[in-house]
């Protein structure tokens, strides 16, 4: 018991670590917020039109459908800085240094993604606050908001963990930061700025079984028109999977990473 | 300038240019990006945002021939911007100083970066054309091409010159976001998503006074249709008056670190 107490604690003292981390250096912290935000700015002024276009889901303005998908954007860079801070963690030869310490192992990963929740829940805090600011009206209410908030930071914990696998494997931050242009790739073949049926093939059929879809939708449907059944059980089964595969990718790289020493 | 010290500087240009292009074969990787981001956004946002072009009041019959010349400009501008992060480097590295050390004039320095940018500006430009083209993209013509051309190679040299700026300031790369988040913030804050009337809200604003919607609406008409001066010009006098703006800041921030 005290030596689970005592990984809590280191669990806790990186967590901490992690986030004062991301702060202290701007060229980790600026891409979470500002970015994404810069961005949901223009498109949503700049395609704010395609509320007009018949068969747009019923919302109360643009920005209420492209909330989700600023959040989800936010929080999968927040899972790759975290990955890109590990990675420089290994470069520097900080992990070394853990690693002979007297502690688990695995509390090296979870410290990092722990830190990734954190900055997942400042995320939502920060674009639900814009939202609000904005105009946004949440129909589903504080429920709703609690959803996000717990949507955001499972997503980024899940991304944060596939990321670190990378990195694990790797060891070099500028492989990690590499996936930049893949996020996006992910992205723009998801319902994270259109709804599926109105993007172009074939990316319309595959936002329509991308996971991330489903979680997008998942976070959407409190915003702009309260919970639904569905959409609800595939946000969690999608962000279950993507936890799943992200936990044993990064745990196969890290016992990967221990034997090769 | 007499002719004697124009035929002195070109071998100095010359040799800046050679050494730009030779980053290029020794480090092919490090074009990538440069050549990645555009393409990405452009078949992204084409995916995304393609049925806006059924909108009443849109200016063209397919959104990728629309949006194709913001993916050109925001190569060219990325191009601009790495040639700002790479004059950082060797600010830091003190290579810099060393050619500062030598009798080349101060413009003649700028103008070797400036126009390394502008030619290297036509590979992504190339890339991001190839693709739209394989991608239904309305062939622009020889003459659209050949202004989208003028116009890429032209704000690539701007964004070298806000780039060169911002390393003569802060002499150090991690001014790199700086430089980049800043074109890519002008760049799409003009018509990039939608023609003027269908803009909302602040960027309405912001684009019609932002000089670069002329020089994107410049390089857009070949693609949505027929090529005219009347479309031409005011982009070619927005590019040259924000040019000479960053030149003269540039060439200031120079003097100002060997002062």
């Amino acid at each position: 018991m005290s030596g689970f107490r005592a990984n809590l604690r280191v669990v806790g003292q990186l967590g901490r670590r992690s986030i004062r981390q991301t702060f202290r250096r701007p060229q980790l912290a600026a891409p979470l917020v500002v970015f994404p935000t810069i961005l949901l700015a223009i498109q949503t002024a700049g395609a704010g039109r395609a509320v007009d276009l018949p068969q747009f889901p019923e919302v109360n303005g643009f920005l209420d459908f492209m909330l989700a998908g600023a959040m989800m954007q936010a929080c999968m860079l927040a899972g790759n800085t975290g990955a890109i801070a590990l990675a420089l963690d290994i470069e520097m030869g900080f992990d070394d240094r853990l690693l002979a310490a007297p502690v688990s192992r695995y509390s090296l990963l979870l410290g990092r993604l722990m830190g990734t929740a954190v900055m997942g829940l400042l995320i939502a805090a920060w674009f639900i606050v814009i939202g609000l600011i904005f105009g946004v009206e949440f129909q589903s209410g504080i429920l709703g908001v609690a959803w996000i908030f717990g949507c955001v930071a499972t997503t980024a914990v899940a991304f944060g963990a596939i990321a670190a696998s990378i990195a694990l494997r790797t060891g070099k931050a500028s492989v990690v930061q590499g996936l930049f242009p893949l996020i996006f790739v992910v992205l723009f073949l998801s319902t994270a700025f259109f709804p599926d049926n109105l993007m172009l093939q074939p990316a319309a059929s595959i936002a329509k079984y991308n996971p991330l879809s489903f979680v997008v939708d998942g976070m959407r449907e409190p915003i702009i028109s309260g919970f639904s059944g569905s959409h609800t059980l595939r946000a969690l089964v999608s962000m279950a999977g993507l936890l799943l595969i992200g936990f044993t990718l990064s745990t196969f790289a890290l016992k990967s990473r221990l034997k090769r020493g | 300038m007499s002719a004697s010290s124009i035929s002195a500087s070109l071998p100095v240009i010359r040799s800046l240019v050679g050494r730009s292009m030779n980053e290029l074969f020794r480090v092919p990787g490090a074009a990538i990006p440069g050549v990645l981001a555009p393409t990405i956004f452009f078949l992204g946002l084409t995916a995304v945002f393609g049925n806006l072009a059924l909108l009443p009041g849109f200016e063209a019959d397919k959104y990728q021939s629309f949006i194709i010349p913001v993916s050109l400009m925001q190569g060219a501008a990325f191009t601009g911007a790495a040639t700002g992060v790479n004059l950082a480097r060797d600010i830091e590295q003190g290579w810099f100083d060393r050619l500062l050390a030598s009798p080349a004039p101060r413009p003649v320095i700028l103008a070797g970066l400036v126009y390394s940018a502008s030619l290297r500006a036509l590979i992504p430009g190339s890339v991001v054309i190839c693709v739209g083209l394989a991608i239904g993209v309305r062939w622009p013509g020889f003459l659209g091409l050949l202004v989208a051309t003028v116009m890429i190679m032209g704000l690539a040299a701007t964004a070298a010159t806000w780039g060169a700026t911002l390393a003569f300031k802060f002499k150090t790369q991690s001014a790199a976001p700086l430089m980049q988040a800043g074109t890519l913030l002008a760049v799409l804050t003009t018509t990039a998503y939608a023609p003027l009337p269908l803009l909302t809200g602040w960027l309405k604003v912001v684009a019609t006074y932002n000089p670069l919607t002329q020089v994107l609406e410049a390089v857009r008409q070949g693609f949505v249709g027929d090529v005219s001066w009347a479309d031409t010009w005011p982009g070619l006098v927005a590019l040259i008056g924000i040019w000479v703006f960053f030149t003269f800041l540039a060439l200031r921030g120079m003097r100002k670190m060997t002062a």
